[in-house]
């Protein structure tokens, strides 16, 4: 009973203080570098992405001398953090990292903020130099709670071996809990060595943080009656589902059947509600489909659930979806209002919301009117006869998005995971490759991180190590982080790195002809690396393809090496990702690819306000 | 195609500004290293404004700080201010005092003031119809305390710069509500 309380109030008071009580409880005396593999091995920890130096090696030390988690030895701590959330969005598990102070910490900080911006659980464990040399210039010291405070959910300095097994059972679950995203533990070198008793976790509960899951009944009841009413309704839905986990989208999918509302889903959301299935309209947003975004544009019903308006969704914003009512369901509620105002807010997790509205959906058993939801899919079958994914492919050249519909056409009976980096192939690999499933979609969506996909396929392929795990990388993007082939060589890990070769940066090249006359400013690399020599010196297999005539061939010969592969698909350079929606335009002003001179057009316009 | 797209940029225009309102905000934190950082951090960040901002611990049992934020914004963005405050770890509540129903706000200021004959007496009389007590004497100055809301304090300097006006140090506003109810 002692016991319990004094853990109770040591839970309760985050401040410093007070806690010196600490050392009168029963708990298992060791060093905080060993309480750091206790704590991730209680919190179910089987890997953890580091790299070492000087203000982490107790912990190192420590890991040598144990068996529960493994370490994987990136080549760069932005790989590391990148492989924690490739494995972390693959699997719903918390990504951890070890990284040490100074620049392991500053390195670690792109993978961090893109961890933030797509809701990814990670903890990331720094070192720091010891507590009495904080604030001195120590030799690799920096503010590492300053620098990613902004880049972080939340972050700790642990200055009290007292503190730290509290502080790393919290780091746990704020990172997991809400709406998740990276927690950093910033442990000093003294900190590591100093002795102190260590706790379970279930000895700690969090006071103050306590993320809403229920949504509010009426809030919801009001949605339904809406629902129900509505004449041109639309699901428009995000990367909330996949974080609520499977059950938010398998409900998804029931209420989906339910209604008979059709569903497009941003590019975070994808899987989460099975690209087969007749309702999917594909993917919204700045190079969404014709048929999802005049959907947006022209529903009377928006049911938003787990996604959050972003610009790349919106377009201009006072354009956006002008005669619709709005609901918005979303865990986090600074997302509800933030962009767009909504008609009805619902603060809750996916899971729970969506089981409650099919609960009440059910019992209410509303009359919709079949008559306008007929009218309704009569319209956006006209939107989809446009065909506005279509490209004029070629015998001579490989074009991007058929290299990526013929890599789906043979990988999709099998069980395949895809990362990407970023830029044009990113938006094929999304209109092209098509999920049925949550989890099997790893991008960089709200930071856009070229030299995401890589690492990402890494972290990925460790947590299902029998499955195929493709990461469609530009060749731009990929060399951002190149170096981690050594690590998938060095774990066996037979990721394939099939890169869309068109030796520009595609997407800034498209932008350049588009809105820059163009004028095609440093966005094309003189000198690439041969990537098939590449592959060899890293101990991996290089295959180069140039004649779409070979592609099916060659894939094949990818796929079944057991070994990294650097696939160099030779592209052509010239091909631009449509349909698009040209920056601050409506979602009914997009151009697409097959419009020959009413493409002409815009771009002699946009080059004009340009110029 | 729309003639008005005057975009070189990613995104879309800015917005038009709506009208803009001050409001106050109490907000209950856990008195640790670092959170006073995160709020303005948060600010700074997003891009807020702060007219001024307060704190001190009030429970020191909990070690817990109550921090009075002023701030302006059109009313979707004072929303927003409050749920991204609402949604860093250490805060535990956030409420809109110019919202939450009757209100008291008050601001402590250190007036001093440099003069001699006429100006001096003139000084002393206009703190005395003010309520300033004087808690610092010399035979050429007086420094002031005033406590009050911020414009009667903005009064109160305004009528002191002709007087020999040396400097004031302010506390920024703390507000409370009215009633029974702790917040």
């Amino acid at each position: 009973m002692a016991k319990e309380m004094m853990a109770k109030s040591v839970a309760k008071d985050s401040s410093g203080a007070a806690r010196a009580a600490g050392a009168e409880l029963p708990g298992r005396e060791m060093t905080g570098a060993e309480m750091v593999l206790e704590v991730l091995a209680d919190q179910g920890v089987k890997h953890l992405f580091g790299y070492p130096g000087g203000a982490v090696l107790p912990i190192y030390d420590a890991i040598f001398q144990q068996k529960k988690v493994e370490h994987i030895l990136v080549r760069h701590e932005q790989g590391a953090v990148h492989a924690a959330e490739g494995y972390a969005r693959s699997t719903g598990k918390v990504g951890c990292v070890l990284v040490t102070s100074g620049p392991g910490a500053t390195n670690a900080v792109t993978g961090l903020t893109d961890a933030l911006m797509d809701s990814i659980p990670l903890v990331c464990i720094t070192g720091q130099v010891p507590t009495h040399l904080i604030g001195n210039d120590a030799f690799q010291e920096c503010d590492t709670v300053g620098i990613t405070r902004p880049c972080t959910k939340h972050n700790y300095l642990v200055k009290r071996i007292e503190d730290l097994p509290r502080v790393l059972h919290e780091a746990f679950y704020v990172a997991s809990s809400g709406r998740p995203g990276p927690v950093v533990v910033d442990i000093p070198k003294d900190i590591q060595f100093a002795k102190g008793n260590y706790f379970k976790p279930k000895e700690f509960q969090h006071q103050g943080y306590k993320p809403r899951l229920k949504g509010d009944p009426d809030k919801i009841k009001a949605a339904i009656e809406l629902m129900g009413k509505a004449k041109r309704p639309l699901f428009y839905t995000g990367g909330g589902i996949i974080n609520s986990g499977n059950a938010a989208s398998e409900r998804l999918r029931e209420l989906v059947k339910l209604t008979g509302f059709p569903i497009t889903s941003t590019l975070m959301g994808l899987g989460a509600f099975p690209a087969s299935d007749p309702h999917w309209l594909g993917m919204l947003g700045m190079h969404g489909t014709w048929e999802a975004n005049w959907s947006m544009h022209d529903c009377d019903l928006m049911i938003c659930i787990g996604a959050r308006f972003d610009d790349r969704i919106t377009g201009r914003l006072d354009a956006f979806s002008p005669g619709s009512k709005k609901i918005h369901v979303d865990i986090d509620p600074s997302s509800i209002n933030k962009n767009v105002k909504v008609d009805i807010g619902i603060i809750g997790d996916c899971a729970h919301v969506l089981d409650d509205m099919l609960r009440i959906w059910r019992a209410s058993a509303p009359q919709v009117d079949k008559k306008a939801l007929a009218a309704w899919w009569q319209q956006i079958d006209k939107w989809r006869a446009r065909k506005s994914l279509s490209y004029k492919n070629s015998n001579s050249i490989i074009k991007p998005q058929y290299a990526i519909q013929r890599l789906y056409e043979l990988t999709k009976d099998r069980d395949t995971y895809i990362t990407t980096e970023v830029g044009q192939h990113q938006m094929w690999a999304a209109q092209f490759y098509r999920f049925d499933e949550p989890n099997r979609w790893m991008t960089s969506g709200g930071l856009g991180t070229m030299g995401y996909g890589l690492p990402a396929s890494v972290g990925v392929q460790l947590a299902h190590p029998k499955s195929l795990v493709i990461d469609i990388a530009g060749e731009a993007s990929v060399l951002m982080t190149m170096q981690e082939m050594s690590t998938a060589v060095q774990y066996r890990l037979p990721v394939k790195i099939f890169i869309i070769n068109n030796q520009y940066m595609g997407m800034v090249r498209q932008w350049q002809e588009l809105l820059h006359g163009g004028r095609y400013s440093q966005s094309y690399t003189e000198a690439l690396p041969d990537f098939v020599k590449l592959a060899e010196a890293y101990h991996a297999v290089g295959i180069r393809c140039e004649k779409p005539g070979d592609l099916d061939g060659a894939i094949h010969e990818m796929i079944k090496v057991d070994k990294p592969v650097i696939f160099d698909c030779v592209v052509d350079q010239n091909e631009n990702c449509f349909p698009m929606i040209p920056s601050g335009r409506a979602h009914n002003e997009m151009i697409l690819g097959d419009a020959g001179e009413s493409v002409e057009d815009a771009i002699t316009e946009a080059g004009k306000v340009m110029v | 195609m729309n003639k008005n797209m005057s975009s070189t940029s990613h995104y879309p225009a800015a917005p038009v500004l709506q009208g803009v309102e001050v409001h106050t905000l109490s907000v209950i934190v856990d008195n640790e290293p670092g959170v006073l950082a995160r709020v303005i951090g948060l600010f700074s960040g997003r891009g807020y404004n702060i007219d001024s901002l307060t704190v001190s611990e009030t429970e020191h049992q909990k070690h817990l700080s109550r921090i009075t934020i002023v701030t302006r914004g059109t009313p979707m963005v004072i929303e927003q201010i409050k749920n991204q405050l609402d949604r860093l770890v250490p805060i535990h509540r956030v409420v809109d005092m110019t919202v939450a129903g009757p209100h008291i706000e008050r601001e402590l200021a250190m007036v001093k003031v440099r003069g001699k004959g006429d100006h001096r007496q003139e000084a002393l009389r206009l703190a005395d119809a003010f309520r300033a007590r004087v808690i610092d004497a010399t035979t050429e100055s007086f420094v002031f305390e005033i406590t009050g809301a911020s414009d009667k304090i903005e009064s109160f300097v305004a009528l002191m710069l002709p007087l020999g006006l040396v400097e004031v140090s302010r506390t920024g506003v703390v507000a409370i509500a009215r009633g029974p109810e702790g917040m």
